[in-house]
């Protein structure tokens, strides 16, 4: 039997999305549902003076309107941050309380106060603007760079810091430096960005007064996660009284890893009205609501020797957090930053110091790549600049300080098991036609045109995450996955896998792995997600585990069925365990021609026994039925790496920049779907492009959400990108069976650096923040315009 | 979105006669659509205009073009005639927005609105443009009055507008690349007596850059207005660009559009 792993097997899911019948959470109706529209905080900053609901009652079809007060007295806990930090001097982080309904204080525009019951959606929202709210406004904090120095957000959190965290060694460090020819240093911004899935948010909740039971429909990417947090700290109902269930989800890339607000109102509101409750965003909503990305202040130096060794790097980073702390609001800009900051090169001494701080802003937690695209930016950015500085071409300075020898023990944290960065580079270049460069730059200088070539090589770590590691770095919970693999009696199989596909097709590329393991047909296997009531757990999709850490628990539970069948296969045909071996589905005896199939054995373990004789299939000690269940927990994170190259012209007269070309070359490990994978590339180089040149969202000084929709807030579009070169060079990672690394963020790590070299070297070294909008670069044509004319 | 009621007028009159202080009409509801989902306008009457037949379609003379106020975008984009006979105004049109809003929005209900950076303004002031309504026809350069203001009374019903064939002319838009309007998009057309340089996006309404006006009408080259150095004092500064940049992109696009015609 051909194996289905690494061919482009075409997606299960496409038949149902693309004919419309995918089932979102907004496509959910229950009988006598009702409708939840919030009210939000018009205020960046405020205290509550009072809320009067009294009018907004007496609206046509209000069933109920509850605030802060009652969720306070109903003991609803509020959202948490999931990973603790510890500050340099040892004190623990400062995280402010998050009500799901604000009672005292709103900390940012679209903060919910209150939340309208109505038997439709325009009672709903009618009633919710007669509902009076007094607010005292207080000024707000909104400038990453400035925080620290505002007026405290949260009482008793001083200079609104949540903590200043370092990794790494100073005094190392200020060695090395030192010793240094050259330090190249750079000041630099990454741009906050709005994850905008194309789904917005929403919630179905549901209560069953006979079973005491809460449903939840709800847009998650991870649903178990979401009751153990709802469940543990939102004290909405014991977790076996709570149902979660995630269906078609139309992307999350981040944003829908937290619980949010919406999410534990509607549950609490369910039960206390006793009829169901359906909230769908808007996409003004989700533009104010959903966390945002990125959104860092950073100042970075390189110790380099003249001759382009790199000896030492020191970062300094503010991280905006936002309004509140949320899930990964605090692992984002730390263990998820720090090391990757040194990229793929061998620096012996290397810091990273984090102040996060609160603002009346969005809160900011994980969105596509977290954290990694940060510090592929600080480093790459430094590399270019130190090429420049250093009249080394910039391919062979990254190439001079790659490491040559796998595992390579990389400065910070972590120890990478496998890798052939100089290989990726080589065929990177090959691919971009790196050596015709000059000459087209010289056509575009003909036409009048500044022509710029941008490269960055990057690594990061994700497959997140060994358990015993991210839990003594401050993780609330282990970064398992589990899959139960079960057979039916006549031969076909559900696989239930504790990640979530809102997107990533694991459908597909799931059920291809279990084909191969269990020589059944991809035809007679599904795959089952989204649901706690299905499944044992799990830990849910994000930082590109579904595969490396989801998948690999998939093919042990195969294994352990498969020994299961060995060992019914020998009891049936009188053999020893040890001389079956399984093949293409088949458990043959070896040296002999007796075998059974997997379809006879499943048969066999679901009806033991044989007419008229008192014989059972099954060995002693092995229990009727064929499932198997796996929690398997990674031993190390798994390491993506690639070269990208970008080429972008640019119309000094407007500033409008064109990316011409843009090459990735990725090591993905094994890959499971070519077609899958070049989708996730595209994506993520979508995304990645879009920080670069175009996505931004901007707060004025008053906290008012500037980029509140699409007529300002620029969504890339595929008439913005040139057709994508991708290419792949191969190491299998040597931590899981598969030797597969993830693929799903890569592009969004990658892009930023690589299109900014590109526009900055076009522009002759000069720095633009992203992105680079036309306006920006325009005015730095002009200064190249200036000093130019000033050299002649 | 607020209840309204909905009316579908079958003629000009019928149209007229339902609007009051508390209505739109409705041609594309690219605009109206929008803004009343997001609570910005509430209108109690909205009285649909597609259903009236003579407001669509497109008629070529030898000296002008006229188009039917609820004529579609997309169909000024396809129109073989009027890429024959202006072509820059099909391509105009082709360039507005995104194809969804191409197949519903409207001539008619585009330039009603005025919004500082719509496209069509710039073509009617460029062009020359008769705008013909119910009641009585009113000139292009007396027609756009300021920011989302027209010369239209209330119930007044654009019925079409009539662009004058020029020698040569050429729109070059520098789009917001977020909705696609334009940061500043300059219409330039040659007609055989004079030059207009119609500027859309750059300041609270569309205008006709006299100075460089002047300065192609003595000589039609973009050279004659290289590094013309204009006023940026009363342009519009947003998020997305200052007046400095509008100041310089209004010149910039205009010597594209000259070397385009
Ligand atoms: C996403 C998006 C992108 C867009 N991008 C662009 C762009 O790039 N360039 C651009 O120029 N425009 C753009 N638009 C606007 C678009 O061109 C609209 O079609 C136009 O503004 C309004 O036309 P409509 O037919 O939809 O009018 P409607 O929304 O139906 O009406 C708008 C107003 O005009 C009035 N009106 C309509 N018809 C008449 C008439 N015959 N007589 C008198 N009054 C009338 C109505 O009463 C109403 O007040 C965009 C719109 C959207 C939603």
């Amino acid at each position: 039997m051909a194996s289905l792993v690494g061919s482009r097997v075409e997606r299960k899911e496409d038949k149902r999305f693309l004919t419309g019948k995918g089932r979102y959470t907004a496509d959910i109706n229950l009988a006598n549902q009702t409708y939840a529209i919030f009210v939000r905080s018009p205020h960046a900053r405020a205290s509550i003076k009072k809320l009067n609901i009294d009018k907004a009652l007496k609206s046509s079809g209000v069933v109920s309107i509850l605030t802060g007060k009652e969720i306070a007295d109903d003991k609803i806990g509020g959202l948490i941050a999931g990973w603790a930090i510890r500050s340099e001097d040892g004190t623990e982080m400062k995280c402010p309380g998050n009500p799901p309904l604000a009672k005292d204080n709103v900390n940012f525009v679209g903060d919910p106060v209150a939340v309208v019951i109505a038997e439709s959606l325009t009672e709903a929202k009618e009633a919710a603007e007669k509902v009076e709210v007094d607010y005292k406004v207080l000024k707000a904090v909104t400038s990453t760079a400035d925080a620290m120095n505002g007026d405290t957000i949260h009482e008793g959190i001083d200079k609104n810091l949540c903590f200043d965290w370092l990794l790494g060694d100073r005094q190392k460090v200020k060695e090395a430096f030192d010793k240094a020819d050259k330090v190249i240093s750079i000041d630099i911004i990454n741009n906050r960005l709005i994850p905008n899935a194309m789904e917005p948010r929403a919630c179905v909740a549901d209560y069953n007064a006979a079973s005491e039971e809460i449903t939840l429909y709800t847009t998650s990417q991870n649903p178990h996660l979401s009751r153990l947090i709802m469940s543990a700290f939102g004290n909405v109902a014991p977790e076996h009284k709570l149902r979660v269930v995630a269906p078609d989800v139309g992307g999350g890339f981040g944003s829908k890893i937290n619980v949010y607000n919406e999410d534990i109102v509607c549950s609490w509101a369910a039960k206390k009205i006793n009829r169901a409750i359906k909230w769908v965003a808007e996409r003004s909503e989700s533009f104010l609501t959903d966390i945002h990305g990125r959104d860092h202040v950073t100042h970075a130096e390189l110790a380099v020797t003249k001759d382009g060794k790199f000896l030492g790097f020191k970062n300094e980073t503010i991280a905006n957090l936002g309004a509140y702390a949320r899930v990964f609001g605090t692992v984002t800009p730390t263990y998820l930053f720090g090391p990757c900051a040194t990229g793929v090169y061998e620096i012996p001494a290397a810091y990273t110091n984090v102040k996060a701080v609160y603002t009346n802003t969005a809160p900011v937690d994980a969105y596509r790549g977290a954290g990694r695209p940060e510090a592929t930016y600080t480093i790459e950015r430094l590399v270019e600049k130190a090429s420049m500085e250093l009249g080394i071409d910039k391919t062979e300075l990254r190439i001079k300080n790659f490491p040559t020898a796998f595992p390579f023990k990389q400065t910070l944290v972590h120890t990478v098991d496998s890798g052939d960065y100089v290989a990726g580079m080589e065929k990177a270049k090959q691919m971009a036609d790196y050596k015709g460069f000059e000459a087209r730059r010289r056509e575009s200088e003909a036409k009048g045109k500044l022509r710029g070539i941008g490269v960055t090589s990057y690594f990061e770590a994700c497959g997140i995450a060994p358990s015993a590691a991210v839990m003594s770095l401050g993780c609330g919970v282990g970064l398992w996955e589990s899959a139960e693999v079960r057979f039916n009696p006549t031969g076909q199989v559900t696989v239930y896998t504790g990640s979530h596909s809102h997107g990533q097709s694991h459908q597909t590329t799931f059920a291809q792995i279990a084909a191969d393991e269990l020589g059944v047909p991809i035809e007679n296997i599904d795959i089952v997600h989204g649901d706690t009531d299905k499944g044992t757990f799990g830990m849910g999709t994000y930082g590109s585990r579904s595969l490396a850490v989801g998948g690999i628990a998939i093919v042990n539970a195969c294994k352990k069925i498969v020994e299961k069948g060995k060992r019914v296969t020998a009891k049936m045909l009188e053999a020893n365990p040890e001389d079956v071996e399984f093949k293409d589905g088949e458990f043959i005896v070896s040296k002999s021609n007796k075998k059974k199939t997997i379809g006879e054995v499943a048969f066999a373990c679901y009806l033991p026994g044989v007419r008229d004789e008192m014989k059972s299939p099954l060995p002693e000690g092995d229990e009727p039925g064929l499932k198997e269940t796996s929690f398997y927990d990674p031993s190390n994170f798994s390491f993506p790496a690639g070269t990208h190259i970008a080429e972008v012209e640019i119309d000094p007269e407007t500033g409008h920049v064109k990316l011409e070309k843009y090459t990735a070359c990725d090591d993905f490990g094994r890959i499971i779907n070519p077609m899958v994978v070049e989708g996730q590339v595209h994506g993520g180089l979508a995304q990645g492009i879009g920080q670069a040149l175009y996505e931004n969202a901007e707060y004025d000084e008053t906290g008012q959400l500037m980029t509140g929709s699409y007529m300002d807030y620029t969504m890339p579009r595929a008439d913005n990108f040139p057709e994508f070169n991708i290419g792949y060079t191969c190491t299998h990672a040597t931590t899981n069976p598969l030797g597969v690394k993830g693929c799903g963020e890569a592009g969004a790590i990658a892009a930023p650096p690589t299109v900014m070299n590109a526009v900055i070297d076009a522009l002759g070294g000069q720095e633009v923040t992203m992105p680079a909008t036309a306006e920006k670069v325009w005015k730095a044509c002009k200064n190249l315009k200036k000093s130019n004319s000033k050299a002649a | 979105m607020k209840d309204f009621n909905y009316h579908s007028a079958k003629d000009s009159k019928e149209a007229s006669k339902l609007a009051s202080s508390s209505s739109a009409f409705l041609a594309g509801g690219m605009t109206t659509i929008p803004s009343m989902k997001l609570g910005l306008a509430t209108y109690k009457d909205l009285i649909d205009i597609k259903n009236i037949k003579k407001l669509s379609g497109i008629k070529v003379s030898g000296k002008s073009v006229t188009i039917g106020a609820a004529t579609k975008h997309v169909e000024v984009a396809n129109s073989k005639d009027v890429k024959k006979a202006i072509p820059s105004l099909s391509s105009l049109a082709e360039g507005i927005g995104d194809p969804q809003v191409r197949n519903r929005g409207t001539i008619g209900g585009s330039i009603a609105n005025n919004d500082p950076s719509a496209d069509y303004p710039s073509a009617c002031i460029a062009l020359n443009a008769t705008i013909h309504t119910n009641e009585r026809k009113i000139e292009a350069s007396k027609f756009f009055k300021g920011m989302f203001e027209t010369a239209l009374k209330k119930g007044e019903l654009i019925e079409a507008v009539e662009f004058q064939i020029p020698e040569k002319s050429s729109y070059q838009k520098h789009p917001n690349p977020a909705s696609r309007y334009a940061v500043v998009g300059v219409y330039v057309a040659k007609h055989k007596s004079d030059v207009n340089v119609a500027v859309t996006g750059a300041k609270s309404c569309v205008y006709n850059d006299k100075e460089m006006a002047k300065a192609l009408s003595g000589n039609f080259s973009s050279s004659s207005i290289d590094g013309m150095d204009l006023d940026s004092s009363d342009m519009n500064s947003d998020i997305h660009a200052s007046a400095e940049y509008r100041a310089s992109l209004v010149v910039t696009q205009a010597k594209k559009a000259v070397d385009a015609c």
